[in-house]
């Protein structure tokens, strides 16, 4: 055992990736199942907050657009949870943990979607810090994830431009839009940078994270780098971020920002966001639903099996 | 105000249906029964938003008052939409959305189909751009009709309850009024006379493979396509329509 | 939980005419047409493939990893498997 994981070991430093028959650790494939479907979890409830908005959008090129990125969300979803089911857990058994509040996602989509501008911000700031928590995953030590990752931020790269797009827009429009703007930053900002997860100091699963190749770089260390992007983009809004401690740090080469308000999300992640129930009660409706629809197309394809197979054998 | 011309009508018709059936399609975006269904059902939704652009372009050309594709489908109120009645009803179940969608299906086939031998060049050309999307449409919708009426017991149930439901809003889809009829004549539209013939023949095909009973009921409604509607389209406008309305003259 | 969960399926994309299919991931599907299907708009929204192959999850055969080393090293060292093992002269042209 010993002598398995340090091979195990040797191969990660070696860059060389993990496949799904391959030996691996117990507690290497727990934090990717657990990684990878919090992950999963987040795109299809992510679909939520934006779907909100598909029937109101304002154009039909906005309609489309935004369509079509939340379309990719459900891709992504699937495409996790193919990643995840490499590693021996079905996508039920998957979608039961989020069903029941075992599992976790995503805290920023626990937020409400409250005017159009929000699609906007969603796709600036929320795809934003999710493209910098996602880029190096795509070299995650695990080849399927690192894979799905490849595909995911392929696709992810129109996401953010819509978003952005959508408060340029804004930024020159009549002055109810760019309060609609202003109004949006304000409210998202803080959850985004919430995004990254806890500070490194307080982050319990990121030391054997890195050292597993899962992470390549510390929460803080992401946080800082969005920060820094966002502080310099918001300026081409005409907007601004609403934090009073922004400013930059030419020592650090760095903005520094104000302090994040860990018990607000320590409450979301416990359930105690704004719309924690609405959420989990979409998802669980739409598969309650839709069960007698999984049903019936498996009773189907086993009719047509058996009509086949008695056919074949009266034709032989 | 002038009456609208017979081909602008004949235009909006179709680009009303297919953009209030988007419209509806769209509702069961992050909502579908399994992923992969969710995903397929939004490509329609795409689909056919993107065919509603392209004819509404081409009714806003054809009027030649400077609106465009938004004003069309953003700034009407409900008496001047021209879709059937069939695309507006509420979404239901997967299986009324379904049926809904074969039945729909169907007809814009058989519609792209002719359309495509239009006198006019510019309709023409929308229909051989997008029957390779109703091409599918129609064989995605027919399958399902089939795996959810031969499924099991209670997904024949709901399938057959969605096919009585909605059986009295298809006659709408074939039936010709007097703008059909003088843009017949002139090459221009679809022979619906000959539209009805084929989709009787898929409608009942399908059915049957489908273990579903044809209904038998005659009685048809219609007024979508003269701009009288269900109670239904007033709310989906409202929510379609909601912020060009609340801000006018704006950007987006 | 369900029993009757859909079964899953690999997915293999032919990106254009004369290329293999390529392995692209998986999902699930009731049947073989709907998996094609699935695919299609799963794996090819945007342009992705020409041709699709699907197959059933479980009809496929693996070799076992921890017999890599019996399958695969033996192939390390064959170097006369490989054209830069001949030594030529220069100036004879490509060969």
């Amino acid at each position: 055992m010993q002598h398995l994981e340090e091979k195990f070991q040797a191969k990660i430093d070696a860059e060389i990736k993990i496949e799904p028959k391959d030996w691996m650790p117990e507690r290497y494939r727990k934090t990717l199942i657990r990684q990878i479907s919090q992950h999963a979890h987040s795109e299809i409830v992510g679909m939520l907050p934006e779907g909100n908005w598909i029937t109101r959008a304002p154009s039909l090129r906005r309609k489309l657009a935004l369509l079509a990125k939340v379309q990719d969300e459900a891709g992504h979803g699937l495409y996790l949870y193919s990643a995840c089911e490499t590693l021996g857990v079905s996508r039920d058994e998957l979608l039961e943990q989020l069903h029941t509040g075992e599992a976790k996602y995503s805290s920023i989509f626990n937020y409400p979607t409250l005017t159009w501008a929000d699609m906007g911000v969603v796709g600036w700031l929320v795809d934003g810090a999710a493209i910098m928590n996602q880029v190096p995953l795509c070299r995650c030590s695990y080849g399927p994830y690192a894979r799905a990752m490849v595909r995911v931020c392929k696709e992810e790269s129109f996401h953010q431009r819509q978003g952005y797009e959508i408060l340029l827009t804004l930024s020159k429009g009549t002055e109810a839009q760019k309060r609609m703007l202003q109004d949006a930053i304000d409210r998202w900002w803080w959850p985004a940078l919430m995004m990254f997860g806890p500070s490194d100091k307080d982050s319990k699963h990121t030391l054997q994270s890195m050292k597993w190749k899962i992470k390549r770089f510390t929460n803080d260390e992401l946080r800082q780098k969005f920060v820094d992007v966002c502080a310099e983009q918001v300026k081409l809004l005409n907007a601004t971020l609403p934090d009073p401690d922004l400013k930059w740090n030419e020592e650090r080469g760095h903005y520094d920002f104000g302090a994040i308000n860990w018990e607000e999300f320590w409450q979301v992640v416990k359930g105690n966001g704004p719309c924690n129930k609405e959420r989990v009660e979409a998802r669980r409706k739409a598969y309650a639903e839709g069960a007698w629809v999984r049903e019936a197309a498996m009773a189907h394809a086993e009719k047509r099996r058996q009509r086949q197979a008695t056919a074949t054998a009266q034709s032989a | 105000m002038n009456p609208p011309t017979p081909l602008f009508s004949y235009i909006l018709r179709q680009a009303d249906n297919v953009l209030i059936l988007g419209q509806r399609l769209s509702e069961w975006c992050g909502h579908g029964p399994i992923l992969e269904q969710d995903i397929a059902l939004t490509n329609f939704a795409l689909d056919l938003i993107g065919q509603a652009r392209s004819l509404y372009q081409y009714a806003a050309e054809v009027e030649g008052k400077g609106r465009s594709e938004d004003d069309l489908a953003y700034l009407r109120d409900g008496f001047d939409f021209y879709n059937v009645l069939l695309v507006e009803l509420p979404k239901g179940d997967f299986g009324h959305t379904m049926t809904r969608q074969f039945f729909f299906d169907a007809y814009n086939y058989y519609f792209y189909q002719q359309l495509q031998k239009s006198s006019d060049p510019t309709l023409a050309a929308i229909a051989e751009k997008s029957i390779k999307e109703v091409t599918y449409h129609l064989r995605y919708s027919s399958e399902w009709m089939i795996r959810l009426g031969d499924g099991t017991e209670e997904s024949h149930r709901r399938m057959q309850t969605a096919v009585d439901a909605l059986w009295a809003y298809t006659g709408e889809l074939y039936t010709p009024d007097a703008i059909d009829q003088e843009l017949l004549a002139a090459g221009i539209a679809v022979d619906l006379g000959r539209l009805q013939q084929h989709w009787q023949q898929r409608v009942r095909e399908i059915l049957t493979a489908a273990t579903l009973d044809i209904p038998t009921e005659t009685w048809m409604q219609k007024g979508g396509k003269q701009g009288r509607h269900t109670e239904h389209l007033g709310y989906v406008l409202a929510e379609m329509q909601y912020l060009q309305r609340t801000y006018p003259n704006s950007e987006w | 939980m369900e029993k009757n969960n859909w079964p899953l399926w690999e997915i293999f994309v032919r990106s254009r005419s004369g290329l293999h299919h390529k392995h692209v991931g998986s999902l699930h599907a009731a049947d073989a047409a709907m998996a094609i299907e699935n695919a299609r708009d799963v794996y090819t929204r945007r342009n992705e493939g020409v041709s699709l192959w699907v197959v059933e999850s479980q009809h496929i055969t693996a070799s076992n990893p921890s017999e890599g080393e019996a399958l695969f090293d033996p192939a390390n060292d064959k170097v006369y498997r490989h054209p830069t093992f001949y030594d030529l002269p220069d100036g004879i042209g490509h060969m």
